[in-house]
């Protein structure tokens, strides 16, 4: 069992958790995942640290409440425990002095984004930040943001509430236009990445992406993770979760994560009766 | 009862047996049309009189040939001799002497291939139901209560931490084999539950879980220690279980994994699995309860699994219990060369997969993201290959389609690379197995393996055999000159 050392709410439908497993924070490094059971009955669910801490064993997460396992997640607090925790998963983000540096976050993305930056940072990058959101709301971590050594942190909204009214792209277009990036980095929701990849492309900039299929294990056991790289299928969970942003197939993608859309609706809604019922 | 070193030895004189003539005693199974509908097991497992009766049939041969047909060389004649004498206590210290999963063994083990090929009543007609006594004397142990079961003795306390990477066959055979050594054994295991195949593979209708769990519990008895969550190359290395985490040596029976697709077009279609994902949704989480449990799997109304081994079989299988209307198993060459088992087979066809023969994929069609069909080649018979079955060669032009809204990919798996990556100093071979000797001695000082990571795909039995004999040489190796 996994102890939850730390709840909070970020907003409405967006939580950042911290659980207590020194074996795991021990080892975790930027863009790294790990795979979460709630109970007998879960699924098992990838999630990328947002946080860790290898002195006090704690690393975090950060999700958006969209189904019945994000769902049951959210009901929890610290006192509580997680069946499985199991990590860190994934290769970690090549982080070097890569010179001028744009890291993207879009969404739940964001909190990916933040060890990103924050590891960029340390190697002595020059980092500029772009965090995207619907509105003010949903903006995360933006005082942790703040706190690191950025050359700029540039926020959007699509609604104008908080920071700059544009998508993402805009402002990263206008970096690139400037000459202004050497590299990006660019974490959200699968149509975001797209685009991002689509606006840094007609400029030559490379550009990572960090991918999130559905997976089962998350050690390259099922393939259920299969995504298209430059025409060939790779392991999201063990090739990735990082990939060349200018190679991947997000049409592909973007349908793979819709398997199961039917059946997660289903069940959400029957713990949301069931949830009723209790209280 | 415990097992003592001296249980291998034979019983005294006793009267001189007459064997029965009679016919191979049939196992008694669920009727095919209801045992396609849920995940009960197939088969019900012999009653006392059945197994006395088929135990009678064994010539107790002077030379017993079974036995070497047996890759843990089992003392097949002493436990059926004991059998035939009503000791069944005795019967399964002879048997675990070899085999500590008798129950699990009983029931996946080819033995048709294997003791059963080779006993001499089969080549006059029926051998002995070697397997299905075997299982019955697992299934009497695991009902007994665990003071009547046979418990192998824990050797004396040798100071020595041994760390098992993997809690499959060879893991669990390993740790067992430590344990009676007197050695401290923990295994790690990257999955939330234990038993490796026999958990995730295999499916509860043919292994019910509750044996492999009761199995694993009898190590625990012993004093194994079992952490889940961990995934060896990641959670710790293999450096750092010896340097910091103060093993003294280490175990890998991570088996070989990784799944295998065509690299056919529409292959990442939504509808197609790999036969592990498909297994692994339905065995080991359950997705047959869903919404009940959370995991969902799609249940395809008309269902092509590809290949021809026990893993298509199992695929197809479920597929059916999951309320498919018809399934297909798509193989290149014909029912003759299917590397199944003649039993699964032959349950398969009973349950009412049909065999579309001498066939290959070549493109998997699909419509908004989803699968609507395959194309397949015809293929016929050629020469024999490396592998002694005749190569199947394509006929030219005669490619058809077969509609269906799920595919599932059963080729075989590989060595999952996740482990040697972070081991550089570990010997791998061109495919990415790892190299040990015939004592599962690495090229890394203190670091055996064995199972599936060592071998390709096998059988439970050579994996577990292969984690005994490593314990034993691990033995040798951490006590050098004490013992
Ligand atoms: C569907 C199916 C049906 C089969 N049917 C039969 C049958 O009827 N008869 C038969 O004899 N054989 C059968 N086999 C083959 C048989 O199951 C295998 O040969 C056998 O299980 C191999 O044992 P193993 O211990 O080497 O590996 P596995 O059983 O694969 O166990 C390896 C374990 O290690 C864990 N692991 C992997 N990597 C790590 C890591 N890095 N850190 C920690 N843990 C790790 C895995 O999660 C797993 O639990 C079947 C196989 C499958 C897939
Ligand atoms: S999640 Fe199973 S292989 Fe990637």
């Amino acid at each position: 069992m996994f102890p939850i050392v730390h709840a909070r709410q970020l907003s409405d439908a967006v939580f950042e958790m911290g659980v207590h497993a020194p074996a795991i924070a021990k080892k975790a490094k930027a863009g790294q995942f790990l795979m979460l059971r709630i109970d007998e009955d879960g699924e098992r669910i990838p999630l990328t640290f947002s946080d860790w801490s290898a002195e006090e064993g704690w690393i975090r997460f950060i999700f958006m409440r969209v189904g019945k396992t994000t769902h049951k997640l959210s009901n929890l607090g610290v006192g509580d425990s997680l069946a499985d925790v199991v990590g860190p998963l994934g290769v970690p983000t090549h982080v070097e002095d890569m010179g001028r540096v744009v890291v993207v976050g879009g969404g739940v993305g964001t909190a990916v984004a933040y060890p990103v930056a924050r590891a960029m940072c340390a190697a002595g990058a020059e980092v500029t930040v772009i965090v995207g959101a619907r509105n003010a709301d949903l903006v995360i971590l933006e005082d942790e943001f703040r706190a690191l050594p950025l050359k700029e942190l540039i926020v959007t909204t699509d609604d104008g509430s908080a920071g700059r009214k544009d998508l993402v792209t805009a402002p990263l277009k206008e970096l690139c236009e400037a000459g202004a990036v050497d590299h990006a980095m660019a974490i959200g929701p699968v149509i975001m990445m797209k685009f991002c990849a689509a606006t840094t492309r007609e400029y030559k900039v490379p550009t990572v992406v960090s991918l999130n299929p559905i997976m089962v294990d998350g050690t390259g056991m099922c393939g259920a993770c299969r995504c298209t790289v430059d025409g060939e299928t790779k392991f999201g969970c063990v090739d990735g979760p990082d990939f060349d942003g200018h190679a991947v197939d997000f049409e592909e993608l973007m349908s793979r994560q819709r398997v199961y859309s039917d059946d997660e609706r289903l069940a959400d809604a029957e713990y949301d009766r069931e949830c009723r019922c209790h209280s | 009862m415990s097992l003592v070193d001296d249980t291998a030895t034979p019983a005294p004189e006793k009267p001189r047996h007459r064997p029965a003539r009679i016919p191979r005693t049939p196992m008694p199974e669920r009727d095919a049309a209801k045992r396609a509908k849920d995940f009960e097991e197939v088969t019900l497992g012999y009653t006392e009189e059945m197994a006395r009766a088929e135990a009678s049939r064994c010539l107790q041969c002077k030379n017993p040939t079974c036995i070497e047909g047996c890759p843990v060389n089992i003392d097949i004649k002493s436990f059926i001799g004991e059998m035939i004498n009503g000791d069944y206590h005795a019967a399964v210290a002879v048997l675990k002497e070899r085999n500590a999963l008798p129950a699990v063994c009983g029931r996946v083990c080819p033995q048709e291939e294997q003791c059963e090929a080779q006993c001499v009543l089969a080549k006059k007609g029926e051998s002995v139901a070697i397997g299905r006594l075997e299982r019955w004397l697992g299934d009497f142990d695991l009902a007994c209560e665990l003071e009547g079961r046979c418990v192998p003795v824990v050797g004396e306390d040798t100071g020595k931490r041994v760390a098992v990477v993997g809690s499959g066959p060879a893991g669990l055979a390993c740790a067992g084999e430590l344990r009676r050594f007197g050695h401290a054994v923990t295994i790690f295991e990257s999955l939330h539950a234990t038993g490796g195949v026999l958990t995730y593979g295999i499916p509860e209708f043919r292994l019910p879980k509750h044996i492999v769990q009761a199995e694993v519990g009898l190590l625990e008895e012993m004093g194994v220690e079992i952490v889940c969550d961990v995934v060896v190359g990641a959670t710790y290395t293999i450096d750092e279980l010896m340097a910091e985490e103060g093993f003294d040596a280490v175990f890998v029976g991570n088996g070989a994994g990784l799944p295998m697709f065509m690299g056919i077009p529409g292959e990442n279609l939504n509808g197609v699995y790999s036969a592990n994902e498909f297994l692994t949704r339905a065995n080991l989480m359950r997705a047959y309860d869903f919404p009940k449990v959370d995991t969902p799997i799609w249940r395809g109304r008309k269902v092509a699994v590809v290949g021809g081994g026990n893993v298509a079989m199992d695929a197809a299988r479920t597929a059916k219990r999951l309320g498919a209307e018809e399934v297909f198993l798509v193989y290149r060459r014909t029912a003759d060369e299917m590397p199944a088992r003649k039993e699964e087979v032959h349950h398969a066809q009973e349950e009412g997969v049909e065999f579309k023969m001498l066939c290959s994929p070549v493109e998997v069609l699909g419509k908004d993201g989803w699968v609507t069909g395959i194309v397949a080649n015809t293929m016929e018979l050629g020469e024999p290959d490396a592998s002694g079955r005749r190569a199947p060669v394509c006929v030219m032009g005669a490619d058809f389609t077969i509609d269906c809204d799920t595919v599932i990919m059963a080729l075989g798996t590989r060595a999952n690379p996740l482990l040697p990556k972070t081991t550089p100093d570990m010997e791998l071979s061109k495919r990415g197995y790892i190299v040990a000797d015939e004592n599962g001695a690495t090229s890394k000082p203190g670091v055996y393996a064995g199972g599936d990571i060592v071998t390709g795909s096998a059988t439970v039995i050579l994996a577990m055999g292969a984690g005994k004999r490593a314990a034993r040489a691990m033995d040798e190796w951490l006590m050098g000159t004490a013992r």
